[in-house]
């Protein structure tokens, strides 16, 4: 029914189509309400609520105090009887700050209730470095939240899954968690009008190719993209999995693309150490795809140390194009 | 709710009665010792079991606390909601649950309130309002005002109570909670049960402030301190902060003054307090004898009707345990069973 709406397309950028599906879920579901740090008529930290708050009032888009765990429990309180809450964390270092309510809460609240409750509530988080703020601005914490059995945990790359996301993760009823680089929020790209979901729990072949599997999450993708574009002129062909849902993960996607291509590397920006890599080449390494590798398994993440403020220093601590090209480029050939 | 009645303004010949007397009738307030009852026999008997090997992991006991519990619930609905502590047995009686069910869970059986998969310690009956104890200190107060979030949202008109510890009182979640709610006008009532002890560590070394309410201050709403262990004075200043909260004016803190028999779980040596302030509470200011005495005086039920609530609790808390010790337990097989919601 929404398939006449949906075939215009145009181009958004990621914080456009963000917005958009949220003005999008509150007309269509009057449970549906924005609560965040400085979301209404400041029109949040990087400007994803803007002025939703002219068009839906204070509300539905509700500026809360600077309290994260509270507001994330209350966030939790609503969803549990019978509201849809997204509460938009100003950075997603600020998670830390509100793991009792997400971890302990949230996420175990209908198992503890033996399934007499549902908790959906959507929280995003603008996450990752590029944006010189340092140590405390910049992190990628999404592997911790995809450690959690409750929660779901997705990373859009580009406008058009923001919106789709995001619009699934609403009508979802259980918690699901968003984790959205800071660096694609100006990013465009084509967004249908109207509603439409994007399944959580669906990775997606970016671009196909028979030499390497390169599975990539968030800005990770584009990256990618480009050291695959690159690598193209040199006779190598990648095939690029944009993993878009950590929690629960699509192995299958991920499996059926390493038996093609015989290799494997993961590249993320979050620290490399017991993260997303680390369980994508552990899936692999039990899945049926093992027999088929016919190289070691490489990790491309996010160097051991807190983001530092130097922009140099910044850049050195996140996989870039240069280095995902090279290391690509050593385990196709052979050369690692 | 049964048994709601006049309220005594109208009635001067009831002024100098305590408010209870003035505001429920008689069966209402047989109905509250008799949960009383429930509340004291089923942690009674939860405990008997423990002992004999029957329910495994831990349990904190509320005996003592009864009081609190039934004189806080006594004037709300099912609709009403609660969040409820890791000493929540009495919260979740109070407020209207089924003991077979709770033992049921306690033994860890598929006729349990969570399936056999909360326990003791996240014990909950949503269908009665109640949205679940809690194993973290604390954490009960920011879902509490969501859930009041949502009332006001929808225009319900139901309050939701948050039942918490003196311990948690020195969480940030109570102090954002509190300052949430009262900047937004929410309607829940806050209510602290304070025991002296969180877990070893007394109140007058936890805490700056003498009292706890001395905290609302803070927060812009009334405190208000009350006996805890007089179901009187729990249900006057229960009733006083729902008017206010159904007529929009926002949160209230409630302090009851109280104690615990038990030690904190079943891991405690008792190190930390005397047997002599044990004992005086007991024999003392026993929240039952006390509600006893008061009603036998004021005419409300004789020992007679008081022997035959007690024995008729008896039967119910036998019942209930056979009921546990006979229903299934669960099937490994449904282990991730309740993780997320079964969507088709």
């Amino acid at each position: 029914m929404d398939a006449i709406i949906e075939t215009a397309t145009r181009e958004l950028s990621y914080a456009q189509a963000i917005q958009e599906a949220m003005a999008i879920a509150m007309e269509r579901d009057e449970r549906v309400f924005l609560m965040g740090e400085d979301i209404g008529v400041y029109g949040g930290a990087f400007q994803v609520t803007g002025d939703l708050v002219e068009r839906f009032g204070p509300e539905r888009v509700m500026d809360t105090p600077i309290s994260e765990l509270g507001g994330a429990g209350v966030a939790v309180g609503a969803a549990v009887t019978g509201l849809r809450p997204i509460f938009e964390f100003q950075f997603s270092d600020f998670a830390t700050l509100a793991m009792e309510q997400i971890v302990n809460q949230a996420a175990k609240m209908r198992y503890m209730l033996g399934g007499a409750v549902s908790v959906p509530v959507v929280m995003r988080f603008p996450a990752g470095s590029g944006t010189g703020a340092a140590a405390q601005h910049s992190q990628s914490l999404e592997a911790w939240l995809g450690h959690v059995p409750g929660l779901k945990v997705i990373q859009p790359a580009t406008p058009h899954d923001a919106k789709g996301l995001l619009l699934a993760a609403i009508e979802d009823p259980d918690p699901v968690m968003i984790f959205e680089h800071k660096l694609l929020y100006k990013m465009k790209g084509p967004v249908p009008e109207g509603h439409y979901t994007v399944p959580i729990g669906k990775a997606d072949v970016r671009r196909e190719g028979r030499d390497l599997t390169i599975v990539a999450t968030s800005i990770m993708v584009h990256k990618a993209l480009e050291a695959a574009e690159t690598l193209s002129g040199e006779g190598i062909d990648i095939e690029v999995i944009d993993l878009r849902t950590v929690r629960p993960m699509d192995r299958q996607t991920v499996i059926d693309s390493v038996r093609k291509t015989s290799r494997l590397m993961c590249v993320y920006e979050a620290v490399k150490t017991l993260g997303i890599g680390a369980e994508v080449s552990a899936m692999i390494a039990e899945s049926e795809a093992f027999d088929y590798l016919d190289a070691p398994i490489v990790r491309l993440g996010g160097a051991e140390t807190p983001i530092p403020y130097n922009p140099e220093l910044e850049k050195a601590t996140v996989p870039q194009v240069d280095g995902i090209v090279q290391a690509a480029r050593d385990l196709v050939t052979g050369a690692r | 709710m049964a048994g709601k009645a006049k309220n005594g303004a109208e009635k001067p010949n009831g002024a100098n009665l305590p408010f209870l007397y003035r505001h429920y009738d008689h069966e209402t307030l047989r109905g509250a010792l008799r949960k009383m009852h429930l509340i004291r026999q089923f942690e009674e008997g939860a405990e008997e079991s423990y002992m004999r090997g029957l329910i495994h992991g831990t349990m904190h006991l509320s005996i003592g606390q009864e009081a609190s519990a039934v004189g806080i619930c006594l004037g709300l609905t099912d609709e009403d909601q609660i969040t409820s502590t890791h000493r929540g047995h009495g919260h979740c009686i109070a407020k209207g649950a089924d003991v077979s069910r709770m033992f049921a869970e306690f033994f860890g059986k598929t006729t349990g309130y969570c399936r056999g998969r909360g326990g003791s310690m996240h014990i909950a009956d949503v269908s009665t309002g109640n949205l679940g104890a809690n194993g973290i200190v604390g954490g009960g107060l920011p879902i509490a005002v969501g859930a009041a979030l949502t009332a006001k949202k929808t225009k319900s008109g139901n309050v939701v109570v948050c039942f918490f510890g003196d311990g948690a009182n020195n969480e940030g979640a109570f102090h954002e909670a509190l300052n949430m709610a009262a900047i937004w006008k929410l309607p829940v009532i806050f209510v602290c049960e304070n025991n002296g002890y969180g877990m070893s560590t007394s109140v007058e070394r936890a805490t700056a402030v003498k009292n706890i309410a001395d905290r609302a201050a803070a927060y812009a709403m009334p405190g208000v301190i009350v006996e805890g262990n007089v179901v009187s004075d729990v249900a006057q200043a229960m009733h006083e902060a729902t008017e206010r909260a159904r007529k929009g004016e926002g949160p209230t803190l409630i302090e009851c003054k109280t104690y615990r028999y038990r030690g904190h779980s079943k891991s405690d040596r008792n190190r930390y307090r005397t047997k002599e302030e044990i004992e005086e509470w007991m024999t003392e200011r026993d929240p039952i004898e006390m509600f006893e005495a008061e009603l036998q005086e004021l005419g409300v039920i004789d020992m007679a009707g008081i022997e035959a609530i007690r024995a008729d609790v008896a039967r119910e808390i036998a019942e209930g345990i056979e009921f546990a010790k006979e229903s299934p337990m669960p099937d490994v097989a449904n282990l991730e069973k309740y993780v997320y919601t079964e969507q088709a």
